[in-house]
C-alpha cells in the first residue's frame, strides 16, 4: 500500500499574530511592531508608534524662545546638541543674527561629537541586537569619554542646553582641547578594535549583508535621510550639499554605501556607513580644532529678550539619524507662534510595512537596530 | 558505587532490632546508597553551578573592560552567586493565569533532572563516579537530550507567542545538533571499543586523543562546535535569544523556577565540557606523563586533572559566547545538517578506516 502523501501536503498552519513591544529589549525603547508571522516569516508588519509622546511641538508654542532649547534635548537624547543646534539656528534665522566665528566652530566641534557618539550608541546597540554583548561596552567606553568632555563644558551628560540662540553657552579652555584632542587620537585607535571584533565578523555579516535591501528610489520615496539614506546609495549630505556652520570650510567626505559584503542599501551598508562617519566626523573635530579662532562665543548685539519679527523660517541639519528640520513661526511676540518638528526617525520608520514581510523575525531586530531609531525623536 | 552498596549492607546498624521488618529487604542498601550518592552529586553540582555563574561574570566582565561583581563577600564578589541564589529563592513564584498547569510547573524540573542525570556516568577521576556504566557515553547523550522536552513543555504551556517560538525554534535545534553531537562521540568510542568513559579515558594513557589521527581531530571541532549548540548557548542560543524572543522558553518563569533552567544550562555546559575533556583531553592523563592512579592521593589529582580540563572547556564556550553574535535561525540549521552532519559522519567513516588499517599517529593501548 502506497502511503497517502496528500494529507502531508497541506499541513494547516495558522498565521500569528505578534505585538513586538512596546516593552521588548530590540525596539530601542517603546516602539510597538505588530507582526504577522507564518512560523518564523513574517508576512505583515506594522508600526505603532505615539508611547512616548510628549506634545514637544505645543510645548514649544507655549515657552519662549530661549526656554524651548533645553526641550530639543529631549527630542533625539542622543545628539542633544545636534537638536539644540537646529532650534537656534532656526530662531537665529529668523532674528536675522550673525553668530561669531569661534562660536560657529565650537558648534561644530561639539556637534561632530555628539554625532560619534551617536554612532557609537547605534554600533553597540546593533551589536547587541545581534547577540553580541562585548561591543556594545566598547562602543559605550568610547562614549563615556565624549560624555565627560560634555559634562566639562555644559555641566551635563546628555541634555546639555549648550547650544544658545546666538552662540553657546560656555568657552572652550586649552585644557578641554587638549582632551579632547587626546580622545580624537584614541577613537581612531579603537575604531579598528571595533572593526576586529563586528565588521569583519563572519556570523555578523552573514546577519546584515543582503537583509532588509532597500533601494535608492525607494529610501527617497519613504522620505529616508541620514545614513539610512546614504547606505543606499544616494550621495546626499546637508553638510556638503547645503552647508552650514563651517562644514564648507573643512575637508571631509561624505560616505555612501557601496555593497561592501552584499547589496547595497542592505542592513550591512546601512551599519558600515556609520562605522565610517565616525572617522569622518573625526577628521572634522581634529582641523575645527586646529583652525579655532579666537573671539566672542556669543553674537554681542543680541538682546536679552528674544523678539523675532513676524515671519517664518525653516532650517534643516543633518542630524546623525537625519535630516532634522525645525520650522518656526512668530507672530512678533516673545513666544513662538508655532513649532513644528521634522524627525528623521519618524521618516525612517515608515519603511517598515514595505520591508519586513518575507523576512525572519530574527532579521526584524537585524532591520530596526539597522535603522538607529531614537523613539524620543519618533514620539516628539 | 558498589563499594556504598557494600557498606551500607555490612553496616551495623542495619542489623539493629528496629530495622528488623526491613532487614530482608534487597533493595534498602541500594536506595540508602543512591539517596547518598544525589545528596553529593546535588551539593557538587550546586557549589560547581555557583562558582561558574560568578566565573562568567568575572569572565564576561574582564573581556568588556568591566569588573564584575566587586563587593559582595569582600574578595571580587565571590560571594554575589550566593546572593542570587537566596533573592531568586525568596522571590514571589508567579504564575500567568493562562499556562498549563501541570505542564508548567513540570517543565523546569524535567529539565533539571535531565541534566542532573547526565552526572551519574561522568568519571571525574579513577573509580570516582556515581555509576560507571558500560553504554555511559551513549546514556548521557541519550538522557540529556530529554531536556528537550521540557524546553517544549515550557514553551507550550507557558501560552505566550514569544515562549512558544523560543520552544519551536529549542526542539528544531537541540534536536538537529545531538546527531552530529553525538556521531563526534562516536569516533573516540570507535579508537577505545567501549561505551564506558572511564575506559575511553584510560585508553588515552600518555597520548590524547585529540591529536590520535586527524579524525579524532575533527570530531572534537565537531563535537565542541554542536555540544554549544546542544547547550543552547550563544552563538547558538536560539531559544533564550534575548534581544529577538524576549527570553524564548523562559519567558514567564521568574523565581526558583527561572533558577532552575538557569541551573540546568550551567549544568547542560559542565556535562558536554566532561565528555569532550573524557573523550577527546585525556581526562585526567597528562600527557608525556604516565600517571599511575593507584593511590587514593594520585587519584585526588587526577581528579583536579580533569577538572582543570573541564573548566578550560567551560571557559572556552563563555569565550565564545561573549565574542560572536547571535547566527539566524536558518543559518543554525544550515550549519548543522550541511555541515556539521556530513562531517561527523564522515570522521566516522575516516577513523574506522584508519583504525583498521592502522594509520593512528600516536599509538595507545586498551
Amino acid at each position: 500500500m502506497k502511503p497517502d502523501t496528500e494529507q502531508y501536503i497541506d499541513v494547516p498552519t495558522q498565521e500569528m499574530l505578534i505585538s513586538m513591544g512596546p516593552q521588548h529589549p530590540a525596539t530601542h525603547g517603546v516602539l510597538r511592531l505588530v507582526i504577522k508571522a507564518d512560523g518564523e516569516i513574517i508576512t505583515w508588519a506594522d508600526v505603532d508608534v505615539g508611547n512616548l509622546h510628549r506634545a514637544e511641538e505645543k510645548i514649544g508654542q507655549s515657552l519662549k524662545y530661549p526656554q524651548f532649547v533645553p526641550y530639543t534635548d529631549r527630542l533625539d537624547y542622543l545628539a542633544g546638541m545636534n537638536n539644540n543646534l537646529g532650534y537656534c539656528l532656526s530662531v537665529e534665522k529668523l532674528l536675522g543674527v550673525e553668530v561669531p566665528d569661534r562660536a560657529s566652530y565650537i558648534r561644530t566641534i561639539v556637534c561632530e561629537l555628539n554625532r560619534i557618539a551617536s554612532h557609537l550608541v547605534a554600533f553597540g546597540t546593533y551589536s547587541l541586537d545581534l547577540g553580541a554583548w562585548t561591543p556594545l561596552l566598547y562602543a559605550f567606553r568610547e562614549r563615556e569619554w565624549i560624555l565627560k568632555l560634555f559634562e566639562q563644558i555644559c555641566g551635563a551628560r546628555m541634555t546639555f542646553n549648550y547650544i544658545r540662540i546666538g552662540g553657546v553657552a560656555a568657552d572652550l579652555t586649552p585644557e578641554w582641547v587638549a582632551d579632547c584632542r587626546r580622545f580624537l587620537d584614541e577613537q581612531e585607535k579603537r575604531w579598528h578594535e571595533y572593526n576586529r571584533i563586528l565588521s569583519g565578523n563572519q556570523i555578523f555579516i552573514k546577519r546584515t549583508a543582503d537583509v532588509a535591501t532597500v533601494t535608492g528610489p525607494d529610501a527617497i520615496d519613504f522620505g529616508w535621510t541620514g545614513p539610512c539614506l546614504r547606505a543606499s546609495g544616494v550621495d546626499f549630505d546637508l553638510r556638503r550639499d547645503f552647508p552650514y556652520l563651517v562644514y564648507d570650510k573643512v575637508d571631509w567626505d561624505v560616505c555612501v554605501g557601496e555593497g561592501l559584503k552584499g547589496t547595497v542599501g542592505d542592513c550591512y551598508d546601512r551599519y558600515w556607513v556609520r562605522m565610517l562617519e565616525i572617522i569622518e566626523s573625526v577628521r572634522i573635530v581634529r582641523q575645527c580644532l586646529d583652525a579655532l579662532p579666537e573671539g566672542d562665543i556669543k553674537a554681542p548685539k543680541l538682546k536679552k529678550v528674544i523678539k523675532p519679527p513676524a515671519g517664518e523660517a525653516y532650517v534643516r541639519t543633518e542630524n546623525p539619524k537625519g535630516e532634522v528640520g525645525y520650522f518656526v513661526v512668530s507672530d512678533g511676540s516673545n513666544i513662538p507662534y508655532r513649532v513644528r518638528i521634522r524627525a528623521p526617525s519618524f521618516n525612517n520608520l515608515s519603511i517598515i510595512p514595505k520591508v519586513l514581510p518575507g523576512l525572519m523575525v530574527a532579521d526584524v531586530v537585524a532591520f530596526i537596530g539597522s535603522l538607529d531609531i531614537v523613539l524620543g525623536e519618533v514620539d516628539r | 558505587m558498589k563499594r556504598l552498596i557494600e557498606f551500607f549492607k555490612q553496616s551495623e546498624f542495619l542489623r539493629d532490632p528496629g530495622f528488623a521488618w526491613m532487614r530482608d529487604m534487597e533493595f534498602l542498601p541500594h536506595l540508602l546508597a543512591y539517596v547518598v550518592a544525589f545528596v553529593v552529586v546535588f551539593s557538587i553540582f550546586g557549589i560547581y553551578a555557583m562558582f561558574t555563574i560568578w566565573m562568567e561574570r568575572k569572565v564576561s566582565a574582564h573581556m568588556q573592560s568591566r569588573v564584575g561583581p566587586m563587593r559582595t563577600g569582600g574578595w571580587h564578589g565571590w560571594a554575589q552567586s550566593i546572593a542570587d541564589a537566596v533573592k531568586l529563592f525568596f522571590k514571589e513564584d508567579i504564575r500567568p493565569s493562562a499556562t498549563n498547569m501541570i505542564l508548567w510547573i513540570a517543565a523546569p524540573g524535567l529539565v533539571f533532572c535531565a541534566a542532573l542525570a547526565g552526572f551519574v556516568a561522568l568519571p571525574i577521576t579513577q573509580g570516582w563516579v556515581v555509576n560507571d556504566l558500560n553504554l555511559g557515553v551513549f546514556y548521557i547523550v541519550a538522557i540529556t537530550s530529554i531536556e528537550v522536552v521540557g524546553v517544549i513543555m515550557a514553551g507550550w504551556a507557558s501560552n505566550n507567542k514569544w515562549s512558544l517560538l523560543g520552544a519551536i525554534r529549542g526542539g528544531a535545534q537541540v534536536v538537529s545538533y545531538e546527531i552530529p553531537a553525538a556521531m563526534a562521540v562516536m569516533v573516540p568510542v570507535l579508537m577505545a571499543g567501549s561505551f564506558s568513559l572511564t575506559k575511553i579515558v584510560n585508553a588515552q594513557q600518555g597520548a590524547w586523543f585529540i591529536w590520535a589521527s586527524p579524525w579524532l581531530f575533527l570530531a572534537a571541532i565537531l563535537y565542541f562546535l554542536s555540544s554549544i549548540a546542544a547547550c543552547k548557548r550563544a552563538p547558538f542560543d536560539m531559544p533564550e535569544a534575548e534581544s529577538e524572543l524576549v527570553a524564548g522558553f523562559h519567558t514567564e518563569y521568574s523565581g526558583l523556577r527561572f533558577a532552575f533552567f538557569f541551573m540546568e544550562e550551567y549544568a547542560s555546559v559542565f556535562i558536554v565540557s566532561g565528555i569532550f575533556a573524557c573523550c577527546f583531553l585525556g581526562g585526567w592523563h597528562l600527557p608525556f606523563a604516565d600517571l599511575s592512579f593507584d593511590s587514593g592521593f594520585m587519584v585526588f589529582v587526577g581528579a583536579l586533572i580533569c577538572i582543570a580540563k573541564i573548566m578550560f572547556m567551560v571557559f572556552m564556550q563563555m569565550w565564545i559566547r561573549w565574542t560572536l553574535p547571535r547566527l539566524r535561525v536558518d543559518q543554525v540549521m544550515t550549519v548543522g545538517y550541511k555541515y556539521l552532519t556530513p562531517f561527523a559522519f564522515l570522521a566516522v567513516v575516516g577513523a574506522a578506516i584508519y583504525e583498521y588499517a592502522g594509520w593512528n599517529w600516536i599509538p595507545y593501548v586498551y
